[in-house]
């Protein structure tokens, strides 16, 4: 027989060992499922973006480049790092400050004929604010390119 | 002038701080009276001082000084009076600056109510706020100084973030630092009660309303939050896993374990090493939130600061406090070791589980809030973890605390037979079960498995806590604050999961383009677009569009949903129209106009949204109660002596 004491401590311990249990695997399952990776124009050109999992996009959208459905609420726009352009087709209402010339984020899947569908466009409340994914893939054109 | 007075005022609270973070706790550890004395004059005297450098800052806002630079920066003389004041608050400098008179008022309030407390433990509590207060004083004044002059002044100001030109805001900051900061006195009690070697019941009984009322505000400061960003952001979303919103969110569902492992401390003189861990902890998280939110690692609405130097005085600051508070901590060792004596089925062990859920819980926020940070810091690449992790890891973690709430606020002290509790269970089960099929079916044939899981669980809180509370009254014949505080507390709570869950379940979102003059139907409404003029406000113009609501035949709001541009920043915001009512909320708010006649609209319906918020406020009213403000009795006045007496024995049963 279990000292009394002993037997609940051990029982404390192993209810807590049991909830850090069954919160690691949900965490590990719900990571694996919900985690998404960002990645430039310049990189999907590359052909680093995955072709069947969502990701999310960003990009300065190009001067000129967004085109509206006649009925419907979909749009097609062009996002560049200044190296690259990637066209994106999105069906919904935009963000307020969503406009031509500025860095925005999107979310979505590249569909088969190279198109980046997006579920969801994120702009910020502040002309000024360039998503930092956005900055620096900037940069790291602007590097590049000093590089060559 | 005023500015300099503020900022005087502010240099004096600084000095004053460092005497007081300095004196009291010497005086303690020297056995000098006459030096522990001065706690609270200095605790007071810094108040005072801040509290000037505050309104100094205000009226420096009001006549729009243009020579401050933190007031070019967020406000201008076309601003309305209310914003002008708000704005005070709107950014980072002043924000801060409320953010140490807040733990200022907390320490004044404390040195009201010391009568109780042992001399040497209030010097240190005393102290260890000043050591807060101080470091806080040093941050501000050094990174982030709000009364900054700038030669020669601009000729206007720029303007407060139009989203922060509300009501909302005018309130949700401070109601939140409130929490926030409040949080600092059960640290600074748990720190002092090592120190002193003095966690016990007596301890734990003085710490514990601080720690509600901290928790109460906290909890009132997330849902005004909530509230904001769902009418003013213009998604009709009530919570988005937003990192700062978690930054809130973490010391609110520690804190919940706080208040209830403190009870347990309090009455049974047992987990006094998790209710310390706890208090420690909590308000560890309150300044993580605080770096997070101020050091421009996040981009958000809220984080306005990117200065680096911020960000690593708050982590500087986080490891001094919190890796001293840890160390004095492990140093800990409780006179006599008081081992729980009871059973495995016992109130203790519900309170238990109930802290191991909601620590799990806030441990897998808090992953998933800093997880992009690290692995971006590491060089990995950039993720964002998004609302869907959070709900699959937080859903499951919440269902069995609903269970356990139901049942553990049944179960006796110390001792308890699955036998009786099953007992005292099974009608409460009952009504809830029939009541959540009777509601399922009514709404809908296709309706979702989690809302009658939802439904179930948060019925089943309510059912089983006015069974506990009518039991109790009956046997008793009294009400007991603490005990009613609870109950209130718990059906609060399930009032805001039915809320999540109705609304998660049947919400409907449409975006839609229509014409002027067109009308659809969604949802069994029909939206008619009346038309769209144009508006002009005091710092704004824009466009409102007109839209009528029917339900067969039945007229049932007239919306009007605006898109203001606003006039020295240039943004455009969009002000939802939203039609309220307990039972759905008819949203609708403006995308952009496509030509001379359409526009792009999102089209809402939100049943129950209100039941979230409602809960919240349900649940702080709980908090407030259970302080114990005039005991509601039956019992002639002679008696009432000795029910409070009482009272411990009673609630316990």
């Amino acid at each position: 027989m279990m000292h009394p004491m002993r037997k609940k401590r051990l029982q404390l311990i192993c209810l807590g060992i049991l909830g850090i249990g069954i919160a690691l695997a949900l965490i590990l399952t719900a990571f694996e499922k919900n985690l998404m990776y960002f990645y430039s124009p310049s990189e999907i050109h590359a052909g680093d973006a995955p072709a069947k999992r969502p990701f999310r996009i960003g990009g300065m959208v190009v001067e000129g480049s967004v085109v509206r459905q006649a009925e419907s609420l979909g749009v097609w726009f062009n996002l560049t790092d200044t190296a690259n352009e990637q066209m994106v087709y999105f069906e919904g209402i935009l963000p307020d400050l969503f406009r031509e010339g500025q860095g925005i984020v999107a979310k979505g899947q590249m569909n088969k004929s190279g198109l980046f569908v997006a579920s969801e466009v994120l702009a910020k409340h502040d002309e000024n604010y360039m998503p930092p994914e956005v900055a620096e893939a900037l940069e790291n054109v602007q590097h590049n390119s000093k590089v060559d | 002038m005023i500015p300099e007075i503020g900022h005087y005022a502010l240099v004096l609270a600084l000095s004053v701080a460092a005497l007081q973070a300095a004196v009291p706790m010497i005086g303690a550890r020297m056995g000098a009276d006459n030096l522990i004395m001065l706690a609270k004059p200095l605790a007071r005297a810094q108040f005072l001082l801040i509290a000037t450098s505050f309104v100094m800052l205000i009226i420096s806002f009001v006549l729009t000084d243009l020579t401050v630079s933190y007031v070019v920066a967020n406000s201008n003389s076309a601003l309305p009076l209310f914003y002008r004041i708000s704005a005070v608050w709107g950014a980072h400098e002043g924000s801060l600056l409320l953010w140490v008179l807040i733990l200022s008022a907390w320490t004044f309030a404390l040195t009201l109510f010391d009568k109780p407390l042992p001399l040497k433990l209030n010097a240190d509590i005393i102290g260890i706020l000043g050591i807060i207060s101080f470091g806080f004083l040093l941050f501000t004044l050094f990174t982030s100084n709000p009364f900054d002059r700038i030669i020669p002044p601009p000729q206007s100001g720029r303007d407060l973030n139009p989203l922060l030109q509300d009501f909302g805001l005018i309130v949700h900051p401070p109601m939140l630092y409130m929490g926030y900061v409040g949080f600092a006195v059960p640290f600074a009690f748990a720190v002092a009660g090592l120190l002193n070697n003095q966690i016990n019941s007596a301890w734990a009984k003085w710490v514990r309303p601080w720690t509600l009322i901290a928790w109460a505000f906290l909890g009132l400061g997330i849902a005004l939050g909530s509230w904001w960003a769902y009418y003013e952001l213009g998604w009709g979303g009530w919570w988005f896993w937003d990192p700062v919103e978690n930054a809130s969110f973490m010391p609110w569902l520690l804190g919940t374990a706080l208040i209830h492992s403190v009870v347990v401390t309090q009455k049974k003189a047992i987990f006094k090493h998790w209710t310390v861990l706890l208090a420690i902890v909590t308000f560890g998280l309150s300044l993580v939130g605080t770096f997070l939110v101020r050091s421009g690692v996040l981009t958000s609405v809220h984080a306005f600061a990117t200065d680096p130097a911020r960000g690593v005085f708050i982590l500087m600051f986080l490891a001094i406090v919190i890796g001293g508070a840890l160390l004095v901590f492990t140093f800990y060792k409780p006179d006599a070791a008081q081992e729980p004596h009871g059973s495995a089925l016992s109130r203790e062990s519900f309170l238990l589980t109930n802290s191991v859920l909601l620590s799990v819980a806030t441990a897998t926020v808090l992953l998933g809030t800093l997880y992009p940070l690290m692995i971006d810091a590491l060089g990995l690449g950039k993720i964002s973890v998004g609302a869907p992790y959070f709900n699959s890891v937080f859903i499951p973690l919440m269902a069995p605390l609903l269970i356990l709430i139901g049942l553990g606020q049944r179960a006796f002290w110390t001792n308890d037979s699955f036998r009786r509790l099953s007992d005292a269970a099974k009608y409460p089960l009952l009504a809830t079960i029939i009541l959540a099929l009777g509601t399922w079916g009514m709404i809908d044939d296709t309706s979702p498995l989690m809302a009658l899981f939802g439904l179930v669980l948060a019925l089943w809180v309510i059912f089983s806590t006015l069974a506990g509370q009518i039991r109790h009254y009956l046997s008793s014949k009294k009400l007991i604050s603490s005990y009613l505080g609870q109950s209130i507390s718990h059906i609060g709570f399930a009032i805001t999961v039915i809320g999540i869950t109705l609304v998660s379940s049947y919400g409907l979102e449409k975006h839609l383009r229509m014409s002027e003059g067109e009308t659809t139907t969604f949802g069994g409404y029909e939206f008619r677009f009346a038309g769209a003029s144009a508006i002009s406000g005091p710092n704004y113009d824009g466009t409102e569009a007109i839209f009528l609501v029917h339900s067969e035949n039945k007229f049932e709001a007239r919306l009007a949903p605006q898109k203001r541009n606003y006039h020295s920043g240039g943004q455009t915001m969009t002000e939802a129209g939203i039609s309220p009512g307990f039972t759905r909320d008819i949203y609708i708010a403006l995308g952009e106009k496509i030509n001379d006649s359409d526009w792009s609209v999102r089209l809402n319906i939100k049943p129950f949204v209100r039941l979230i918020w409602l809960g919240a406020i349900l649940m702080a009213l709980g908090a407030i109660t259970a302080l114990g403000f005039g005991n509601v009795t039956r019992t002639s006045h002679q008696s009432q002596k000795s029910n409070q007496i009482n009272t411990t024995t009673r609630i316990s049963e």
